[in-house]
């Protein structure tokens, strides 16, 4: 039943969905702009009549990292397209430092879109970069304008950029018997949002495979719970495992050949190794304590998880064959919810203390923790892939909402969306 | 809110309990029949596909359903007395807790082919899948207890929802104490 009503909403999902840009998700960078570098994106030519402005997706993006500070089109002296029309005087007058130009052009013969752009240093008054993108289709020119806002991002700032990345979300409607949820993929702007799955029994843990292709997560169906793998492109949903009590906090291998997750069939809840090609399990805990929320090293050789095997949750190291298990956090009353910085260095986990629960970024080298969300109920911290952003949900007057933060605590974004929006996960990059 | 969602399910489970001596064997997909949708939260409605493997035409569910109010004994009316809960950080249950199992132990037991699911739940406080782990601590505890009053394992089923299920809305200790629950859905 639930695998035919997941059918079911995914071909209504791909019927509604084609062409409409529209965000569910609405960005209001809350931190203060002094120190973002002025730059000013100047709208490409030959844009008219194309269903994405790309100039505006580009300055959207930057305006959002909360890093630039981006010059309005009608404060714009000039317009050109190429280095060759730049008037540097022009940008000074208005106290830029970087510009950014660009045409796009019309395929003869397709309807595909080829674009060149420049960025240029207007206090030196030379050109930085210039590149030649290939063709893509109309409606994929949202996609075409994040990867240039990528490009100028990582030039201006050396941190690789994270615009042309997706989140995956779960939101949840009604109350009671009323209520229903769903599992939600948008691009990382909150645009084009597409319902992977929906039910009216409960969902949770997405989490992305490492190339990108799947999404695992927990479902239930007639009182039992189950991990469930999506294959995003056909929509295909596999049921992984079901046994008697908990199925849950499935996570990734980096290879992407096994999932750890927690089970609790044995004996109570632990953390196992499944393997996805053989289906074999391994037990990694074998502990009378909750053992859950278990997530791998970027190297694969180790696997951080909550226990409460000391009393209260806190969070634990183990060995990828589940020896040397120590204790990493000591900070607060309890720490859930830890996993890797994309450069293995720290850790994303929540930390209670003073009865607030709160997002908190662990240095594993130093072993110091630092808070960095202010709100009472923060929780599910997701990394970008980048490693700058954390992505996690917050409780406000309003309700369940999103929020990022920058791991230097400096930058911090409140998602604006409808409905209860919880349980972010922040996908890979397209490719390295 | 919450006292109208109480009033609510108590008349659907009362008129759920009439309707439901004499039906025919032929078990339906809208929960009534089978009185798991009866009770404070509602969420068995949303259990999808036909309760009761195992139990072939569910005819002694029904007369289940239809007796309990008889075989509960003790005053204790199995149908409004179905939920259990805890205090914060705790799967023990309390005094209150202990009638609510001591009844339905014995019902278990004199109904020997009447089967259970509990469902755990948490309140919202601290993290998803850790709730889940606590939600299913307390299913635990109410299935030792529910067997040492007389009921046999293969009748009891524990299910887990962690704090996804709040029966009700709210954020403040009034709500968390009604969330941290163990509820008992007839199969």
């Amino acid at each position: 039943m639930f695998m035919k009503q997941l059918k079911v909403w995914l071909w209504t999902a791909l019927i509604l969905l084609p062409g409409i840009a529209r965000a569910d998700l609405e960005f209001t960078v809350s931190s203060n702009k002094t120190g973002a570098q002025p730059i000013a994106i100047v709208p490409f030519s030959s844009n008219e009549g194309l269903p994405t402005d790309v100039a505006s997706v580009i300055e959207a993006d930057l305006n959002r990292s909360g890093l630039f500070s981006t010059l309005p089109r009608g404060d714009m002296l000039e317009r050109p397209d190429d280095p060759s029309r730049v008037d540097f005087r022009n940008w000074r007058a208005v106290n830029m430092e970087n510009l950014v130009i660009g045409r796009l052009n019309r395929e003869p013969g397709s309807d595909r879109i080829s674009s060149r752009f420049y960025l240029l240093d207007v206090v030196r008054g030379e050109q930085l970069l210039a590149f030649d993108m290939p063709g893509v289709a109309p409606d994929q020119l949202r996609y075409l304008a994040h990867q240039i806002a990528d490009i100028i991002f990582e030039r201006l700032t050396g941190i690789r950029g994270i615009f042309n990345t997706k989140i995956a979300y779960v939101t949840s409607s009604g109350f009671g018997p009323q209520r229903s949820y769903q599992l939600v993929v948008s691009d990382a702007d909150g645009f084009n949002p597409r319902v992977i799955a929906s039910s009216k029994e409960t969902l949770m843990s997405p989490s992305w495979s490492p190339d990108r292709k799947r999404l695992a997560y927990v479902g239930y169906e007639r009182g039992r719970s189950g991990v469930y793998i999506h294959e995003l492109a056909t929509g295909q949903v596999r049921k992984l495992i079901s046994e008697k009590g908990i199925n849950g906090s499935p996570a990734w291998s980096p290879d992407g050949n096994r999932l750890v997750l927690t089970l609790s069939y044995e004996t109570n809840p632990d953390i196992y190794l499944f393997n996805l090609q053989t289906g074999a399990k391994s037990r990694l805990t074998d502990h009378y304590g909750i053992d859950t929320e278990a997530s791998f090293s970027p190297d694969g050789q180790s696997i951080v998880f909550t226990s409460d095997r000391g009393g209260q949750p806190q969070i634990y190291q183990m060995s990828v064959n589940g020896t040397n298990v120590k204790r990493l956090s000591f900070e607060g009353k309890q720490n859930l919810d830890a996993s890797y910085s994309p450069d293995g260095k720290f850790l994303s986990l929540v930390n209670l203390d003073g009865g607030r629960y709160r997002i908190g970024i662990l240095d594993l080298a130093s072993g110091n923790l630092r808070v960095l969300s202010d709100g009472g109920l923060d929780e599910s911290p997701s990394f970008a892939p980048n490693g700058a952003v954390i992505i996690y949900a917050t409780q406000t007057k309003t309700g369940a909402e999103l929020a990022t933060v920058t791991t230097d605590g400096r930058v911090k974004q409140k998602i604006r969306q409808s409905g209860e929006v919880r349980e972010p996960s922040w996908s890979p990059f397209v490719s390295k | 809110m919450f006292k109208q969602v109480l009033v609510i399910s108590l008349v659907a489970a009362g008129l759920s309990l009439s309707g439901c001596a004499g039906k025919s064997k032929k078990k339906t997909n809208t929960g009534a029949a089978s009185g798991s949708s009866s009770g404070l939260s509602g969420y068995g409605a949303a259990d999808g596909g036909v309760n009761g493997t195992g139990l072939d035409g569910g005819a002694d569910g029904m007369a289940g359903a239809g007796g309990m109010g008889g075989v509960g004994g003790a005053g204790v009316d199995l149908a409004s007395k179905r939920v259990i809960y805890f205090e914060y950080d705790s799967s023990s249950i309390t005094a209150e807790g202990q009638t609510i199992v001591a009844a339905w132990g014995k019902y278990l037991a004199a109904n020997p082919s009447a089967r259970v699911r509990l469902e755990g739940n948490a309140d919202e406080r601290g993290t998803r899948e850790y709730n889940v782990g606590l939600g299913e601590n307390r299913g635990n505890a109410v299935q030792s207890a529910l067997a040492a009053a007389g009921a046999s394992g293969s009748q009891i089923s524990v299910v887990s929802y962690g704090e996804e299920r709040p029966a009700v809305p709210g954020h403040d200790e009034s709500a968390y104490a009604q969330n941290r629950r163990v509820e008992i859905v007839q199969q």
